[in-house]
C-alpha cells in the first residue's frame, strides 16, 4: 500500500551526488592542466577500491548492494580522497586511504547517512599521521618543473617505486606552498620575501591556486543548482578571511595575507565540497554558520600555530564532532511559536 | 494594494488543473444507492434517527448531531432506506463505520423548506439552524462550521474566505467560485455577520484568473470583502499559511485562530452555509473533481453517499485504473475500494494508474540533506522528527514539535532518499495518541482500585466499628434488663413450644407444590454449599 | 597550625550544618521510586505478575525483589520502559507469560445468576449489579485482568478481545523492501 504524497519531485541521492562529482571537473582540468595526467590514475584506483570496499562490506553487511553502490556517494569519497593527497603518492597510499574511509569511516558506522565524520577527510588524517613523508611529496607544476618524468616514468613510480637512476623525488616534486611558507618564517624569513620565491604565484601557489579557483567555480555551480546552500561556504571562506586579515594587519611580516590562506590548501576543497558533506554538517542555518566559522578558526590556528601544513582535515573533523551539540541549541522556533518563546 | 506575507518553504508540484475545467460543473444522473455514513465529520458521531424499511425525503434528518461538537446527517435524496449497517467507508483505514443504505425512488421529493432572510434571522439561529444542516468544512477538515462560528474570548477582526486550492488536481472550488460566486459572497456576509468581523479577506491563487475576476465582480458592492490573489505555492491553501500570507498572523498548532482574531472558511463552506440559512437546503450534495486516469476529466455537484464507481463511470474511467484517490496528489487518502461513497470531505476523486503515479522508488538513508527543511511551510526540522519517529522515540519527537506538521507533504515530495516521511509523522502522532489514551486508562484504573482498596478498608473499618458499638451497648444494657423480663421470654418460649406452631401457607399442599418446594430446598442447599466452597478456596 | 585547625573545623561546621540543612529541606517522603515504577505498570491489577496487584509488584520491583519482565499486560514496551528506568537489561518474557491481545469483560446476561461474586472479585469496580439482580461491565472501566472469570459459578463471563475501529485505528509503522534492517 502506499500513501500520500503520491507525487514526487524527480530527484534522488544518486542524482545530487553526480552534480557534486561534476562539480569537481573545473578543478580536475586545472589539475591536468598545471600537473599533468597523473590525477586521473589516482582517481580511478581511488574509484575502483572505493566501488569494491563498499560492495564487499554491503555483502558483508547484508545489505542489498545494487540500489546503494548506485547513489555514486562512495565514488565522491572516492574522488574528494584522490584530490586530497598527493597525486604521486604509491599506489598503496591511495588504495589503503580509500578504503579505511569507506570500510571504517562510513561502513561501519551505519553506511550512507549514519557515518559522524567525514570520510574523506578520515582518510586524509589517517595518511598523513601513518606515512606523513609520502603526504608531503606534492607534484611540481608544469612550469616549474627541471626533469620531467614523463606519464610512463610516474607510473613506474607509482605503481613501482622504481625512479630513473638521475632522479631523486626532489626533483619533480616540492612541499605545499603552505609548507614551504611555515618552513621559511620558521628559519626567520620574512613573509615578503618568501613570496618573491618562484613556486608562489599571483594569490597562492603557482598551479594550485588555479585548481582552487576550480573547486570555487564547481562550487558556485553547486549554490547556483542549488545542491548546496550558501551558509556554508560563506561563513567557512568569509571567517576564514576575516581571522587571517586580522593576524595581517597586526604583522604583516609573520602572517599571510588572507587571500593566500583562501587559495592554499584545501580551503576551497572545504569551504564547497568537504563541509558541505550533509551528513556530517549540521542541518539548521544557525548551526551550519558555526560549524563553518569553526572550521575556519580551526583551520587557520593548525595552520599558522599547529605541527600540521594544512589543518582543514582536522578542523572539519573536530567540528564533525559537534554537531549533534551544534544541532540541538540551533533549533529553530517554528511557525506561530516565535513571539510565544520570546 | 495589500501587502501580503510569506510562509516559510512550500513546493510547486505540477498542477494539472486545467484537465478538469474545461466544462463547467456538471449534475450526474441519480446513482443505483447511496451509502451515507454516520460520521463524516470531526466529533462524535451522529445518532441515526430512521430504520431499514423507512422512506425518506430529500433532505430528511436521517443522523442527530450528539452533544457537544457533532454534525448532523441527512437523506441526499427521497426514497427508501435499506439497510443500516456497518460498510467499509471512505478512510484509509480501510475499516467499516456505521452507514445507511438508501435506494432512491427518483422522485427526488423534498421536506418542507422555507426561504429565510440571512440578514434578519438571530445569530443563534443561525448557528442551530448550520448545525442541523449538517454544515462541515469542506476544505477536507470538516470540522463543524456552527462550532467555528462560536467565537472566542477575543474579537474575530477577520475572517478569511479559502479559495487558495493549492492542491494539485482539484479544482472544485475554482469551478465553484467561477460559476456561484454570488452565494459564496452571500455565505461570507453571514459568517462575518455571525462573527462581528470587520473584514472578509477572499484568498485565491493567482494560477486561477477567472475565479478571481468572478469573486471580485462578486463582491463589487461590499467595502468590507475584498479579493486577493496570493501566490501559487503549495501549501499556501493550507489554513495556516493562507491566514498568515493574508495577515501576517501565525496561528500555532493548538491555538485557536479566533484567539488570534482571525477565522478561516473555505468558499464552499461559505457557499453551503448561505444556502443552509437562506433555503434550508441541508448538505445534501457538493462539487467533487474527478480526474486522472479518466476520458472527461470534469467537476460534478455529487450527492453524499453516491458510490465512488459510479461517479467515476460518468467520468469515464479508463481501465488500467488500479486505484482512487480521495483528494490530491500531495494529502489525499488511497480508498480501500471503489464501492466507498463520497463523504462530505471529499473533494476530489482521481483515478490512478501506475503511469500517472508511478510506485515509490525504494527508499534510501536519509542523508540529512534538509530539503525538507527547506520546503516546510512550519519551520520543522523533518529530518529530525523522522529520525526520532523512526526509532520510535516519540517523547523525542513531541519535543521536536511532531504535532506541528500539517502532513502536507512538501518534505516527502522533495527528499532525494524517497523516505515516506508524512507517513513516519503519521504512524508517530497516531502511537502517541494510543500511548496517551493508556495512560489516561491505566490513571483512571489506578484511581478506582485505590478508591476500591481505600472503600474495603473503610467498610472493614465501619463493620468493626458497628461491632464494637453493638457490644458496647450490649453489655451496657444487660444490667437492665430485669429479671421479670427474662422470665416472660421464657414464658413465652415455653409455650411456643407447647403449640408447635407451622406456617398457614404450607398445610393443604398439592403433591405438586411440594416437590416444587423439595426441588427449591434442594437448590439452596447446593448453591450455598458451592458457595461455601468457593468461598474456602 | 592552630589557624588551619579552626579553619578545617570551621568548613566542617558549616558544611555539616548546609548538609543537615538540606536533609530536612528536601526530604522526600515515601519512596518515589515505587511511584515512578506504578506510573510505567498499566494498572490493570490483574495479579498475573504473581502480586496483587500493581502498586505491590512496584514496590518488589523497587526493592529488587521482583524480575521486570512479569507484567505481560504492560508488553514489551513496558519491560523496555521499565528497563530504561531502573538501568537494566532488557529482558523477554518467560514461557508461562506471554502478552494477550487487548480485551475486556462481557458477562452473559442470560445465564448470570446475580451471585456478586464477579463484583468482588473486580479490582477497579467495573462491574455493577446487585444479589440476584443481572451483573453488567461498564466496559470504559475494564481492564481487562480476567480476575472474574474464576470466581464466576455458571462461567457467564468471557473475555472479548477489543477489535480495531476508526475510532482506535493507528497508522502503521511504514516498511518498505530496502532495508532488512535486524
Amino acid at each position: 500500500m502506499f500513501y500520500s504524497p503520491f507525487i514526487r519531485k524527480p530527484i534522488s541521492v544518486s542524482q545530487i551526488m553526480l552534480r557534486v562529482m561534476l562539480a569537481l571537473i573545473p578543478a580536475i582540468g586545472a589539475y591536468l592542466y598545471y600537473f599533468g595526467p597523473i590525477i586521473l590514475v589516482s582517481l580511478t584506483l581511488a574509484s575502483i577500491t572505493a566501488v569494491a570496499t563498499e560492495a564487499a562490506m554491503l555483502k558483508l553487511r547484508n545489505r542489498p548492494v545494487a540500489p546503494f553502490l548506485q547513489d555514486n556517494s562512495a565514488l565522491l569519497t572516492a574522488w574528494l580522497i584522490a584530490l586530497s593527497i598527493p597525486a604521486l603518492a604509491p599506489w598503496w597510499l591511495v588504495v589503503v586511504g580509500t578504503a579505511f574511509a569507506i570500510v571504517i569511516a562510513k561502513q561501519l558506522y551505519g553506511g550512507l547517512g549514519n557515518n559522524p565524520f567525514n570520510p574523506a577527510m578520515i582518510a586524509y588524517a589517517v595518511l598523513i599521521i601513518s606515512f606523513p613523508t609520502h603526504m608531503t611529496h606534492w607534484l611540481t607544476p608544469a612550469m616549474l618543473i627541471h626533469a620531467d618524468l614523463g606519464f610512463a616514468g610516474q607510473l613506474a613510480y607509482m605503481f613501482g617505486n622504481v625512479l630513473p637512476q638521475n632522479m631523486t623525488l626532489d626533483a619533480f616534486t616540492m612541499a605545499t606552498p603552505l609548507d614551504t611558507l611555515k618552513t621559511q618564517l620558521h628559519l626567520g624569513t620574512a613573509i615578503s620575501s618568501i613570496f618573491g620565491q618562484p613556486i608562489f604565484g599571483g594569490l597562492a601557489g603557482q598551479g594550485s591556486e588555479m585548481v582552487a579557483v576550480g573547486f570555487l567555480v564547481g562550487g558556485v555551480y553547486l549554490w547556483a543548482t542549488r545542491i548546496i546552500t550558501w551558509h556554508l561556504p560563506v561563513a567557512y571562506l568569509g571567517s576564514l578571511f576575516v581571522i587571517a586579515g586580522i593576524f595581517h594587519l597586526i604583522d604583516p611580516a609573520h602572517y599571510a595575507p588572507p587571500l593566500f590562506h583562501l587559495f592554499s590548501g584545501a580551503a576551497m576543497l572545504g569551504a564547497f565540497f568537504i563541509l558541505t558533506d550533509p551528513v556530517t554538517s549540521p542541518t539548521t542555518h544557525k548551526g551550519k554558520l558555526i560549524f563553518a566559522a569553526g572550521a575556519a578558526l580551526l583551520t587557520y590556528l593548525i595552520r599558522v600555530f599547529g605541527g600540521f601544513p594544512d589543518g582543514m582535515a582536522f578542523a572539519t573533523l573536530l567540528m564533525n564532532i559537534c554537531v549533534p551539540l551544534i544541532d540541538l541549541y540551533t533549533q529553530p522556533k517554528v511557525f506561530g511559536k516565535k513571539e510565544q518563546a520570546r | 494594494m495589500t501587502q501580503l506575507y510569506h510562509f516559510h518553504g512550500g513546493v510547486h508540484p505540477p498542477t494539472h488543473k486545467a484537465l478538469s475545467v474545461r466544462s463547467p460543473i456538471a449534475t450526474p444522473p441519480l446513482p443505483s444507492k447511496l451509502v451515507i455514513p454516520f460520521h463524516q465529520h470531526v466529533g462524535s458521531m451522529a445518532k441515526p434517527l430512521v430504520q431499514a424499511g423507512d422512506y425518506v425525503f430529500k433532505g430528511q434528518l436521517i443522523g442527530m448531531p450528539e452533544d457537544g461538537l457533532s454534525s448532523a446527517i441527512h437523506a441526499s435524496t427521497s426514497g427508501t432506506i435499506a439497510e443500516i449497517g456497518m460498510q467499509v467507508v471512505a478512510h484509509a483505514s480501510g475499516l467499516p463505520d456505521l452507514c445507511a443504505t438508501l435506494i432512491p425512488d427518483g422522485k427526488e421529493a423534498w421536506v418542507v423548506r422555507e426561504q429565510r432572510n440571512p440578514i434578519t434571522l438571530p445569530i443563534d439561529e443561525i448557528r442551530h439552524i448550520l448545525r442541523l444542516a449538517g454544515i462541515v468544512g469542506l476544505g477536507g477538515a470538516v470540522f463543524p462550521s456552527d462550532a467555528k462560528l462560536r467565537g472566542g474570548k477575543h474579537h474575530v477582526r477577520t475572517i478569511v474566505l479559502n479559495g487558495a486550492e493549492c492542491e494539485p488536481y482539484i479544482t472544485c472550488d475554482d469551478m465553484l467560485m467561477r460559476q456561484r460566486a454570488r452565494d459564496i459572497v452571500r455565505g461570507g456576509d453571514i459568517i462575518r455577520r455571525v462573527l462581528g468581523a470587520d473584514e472578509v479577506l477572499i484568498g485565491i491563487e493567482d494560477n486561477k484568473p477567472q475565479a478571481i475576476a468572478m469573486m471580485q465582480e462578486a463582491c463589487v458592492d461590499r467595502s468590507s470583502m475584498r479579493v486577493i490573489a496570493v501566490p501559487t505555492l503549495y501549501p499556501g491553501g493550507g489554513a495556516k499559511q493562507l491566514i498568515r500570507v493574508l495577515t501576517g498572523i501565525e496561528v500555532a498548532a493548538g491555538v485557536r485562530s479566533t484567539d488570534k482574531g482571525v477565522q478561516c472558511f473555505n468558499v464552499a463552506t461559505a457557499y453551503s452555509i448561505y444556502r443552509a440559512v437562506a433555503f434550508s437546503e441541508p448538505l445534501l450534495s457538493r462539487i467533487v473533481t474527478v480526474t486522472g486516469n479518466v476520458h472527461k476529466p470534469q467537476n460534478f455537484e455529487v450527492l453524499i453517499g453516491t458510490p465512488v464507481d459510479e461517479l467515476v463511470a460518468w467520468a469515464g474511467g479508463k481501465p488500467d485504473t488500479t486505484h482512487h484517490i480521495m483528494g490530491g496528489p500531495m494529502m489525499g487518502v488511497p480508498l480501500p475500494n471503489d464501492q466507498v461513497s463520497v463523504v462530505k470531505a471529499c473533494n476530489c476523486i482521481i483515478a490512478a494508474s501506475d503511469a500517472l503515479f508511478p510506485p515509490a522508488p525504494p527508499a534510501m538513508p536519509c542523508i540529512r540533506c534538509t530539503r525538507c527543511a527547506e520546503v516546510c511551510p512550519q519551520e520543522l526540522q523533518p529530518q529530525d522528527l523522522y529520525w526520532f519517529a523512526k526509532s520510535k522515540n516519540f517523547g523525542k519527537a513531541q519535543e521536536f514539535h511532531l504535532f506541528d506538521c500539517i502532513e502536507c507533504g512538501a518534505c516527502s515530495y522533495v527528499c532525494p532518499s524517497h523516505i515516506p516521511l508524512v507517513q513516519y509523522y503519521r504512524f508517530a502522532k497516531s502511537e502517541i495518541w494510543a500511548r496517551d489514551n493508556d495512560k489516561k486508562a491505566a490513571d483512571q484504573a489506578r484511581e478506582r482500585h485505590e478508591f476500591r482498596e481505600y472503600r474495603i478498608e473503610r467498610e472493614k473499618q465501619e463493620k468493626a466499628d458497628k461491632l464494637a458499638a453493638k457490644e458496647k451497648a450490649a453489655l451496657a444494657a444487660k444490667p437492665a434488663a430485669s429479671d421479670d423480663a427474662q422470665q416472660k421470654i421464657q414464658a413465652a418460649l415455653a409455650v411456643a413450644k407447647q403449640q408447635a406452631v407451622t406456617p398457614k401457607n404450607v398445610s393443604d399442599l398439592t403433591p405438586q407444590q411440594q416437590a416444587e418446594i423439595a426441588d427449591i430446598e434442594a437448590r439452596r442447599a447446593n448453591n450455598q454449599a458451592r458457595a461455601q466452597s468457593d468461598a474456602g478456596t | 597550625m592552630i589557624s588551619a585547625l579552626l579553619v578545617m573545623a570551621g568548613i566542617a561546621i558549616v558544611l555539616g550544618a548546609v548538609l543537615g540543612f538540606a536533609a530536612i529541606k528536601f526530604r522526600v517522603e515515601g519512596n518515589p521510586l515505587v511511584d515512578k515504577i506504578d506510573a510505567v505498570l498499566p494498572q490493570t491489577q490483574c495479579g498475573q505478575c504473581g502480586f496483587p496487584g500493581c502498586k505491590p509488584y512496584a514496590t518488589a520491583i523497587a526493592a529488587e525483589e521482583a524480575d521486570i519482565n512479569c507484567c505481560p499486560p504492560g508488553g514489551e514496551e513496558g519491560i523496555r520502559k521499565l528497563a530504561e528506568l531502573l538501568n537494566k537489561e532488557f529482558k523477554p518474557f518467560g514461557d508461562n507469560a506471554k502478552p494477550k491481545p487487548k480485551a475486556v469483560a462481557y458477562i452473559d446476561e442470560n445465564t448470570c445468576i446475580g451471585c456478586t461474586l464477579c463484583i468482588q472479585a473486580c479490582p477497579v469496580d467495573a462491574i455493577v449489579g446487585a444479589a440476584k439482580q443481572m451483573h453488567t461491565i461498564i466496559a470504559a472501566d475494564c481492564t481487562g485482568c480476567e480476575l472474574c472469570l474464576a470466581p464466576c459459578p455458571v462461567d457467564c463471563i468471557a473475555m472479548n478481545p477489543i477489535e480495531e475501529t476508526l475510532s482506535v485505528w493507528k497508522w502503521k509503522y511504514p516498511v518498505y523492501a530496502l532495508s532488512p534492517t535486524p
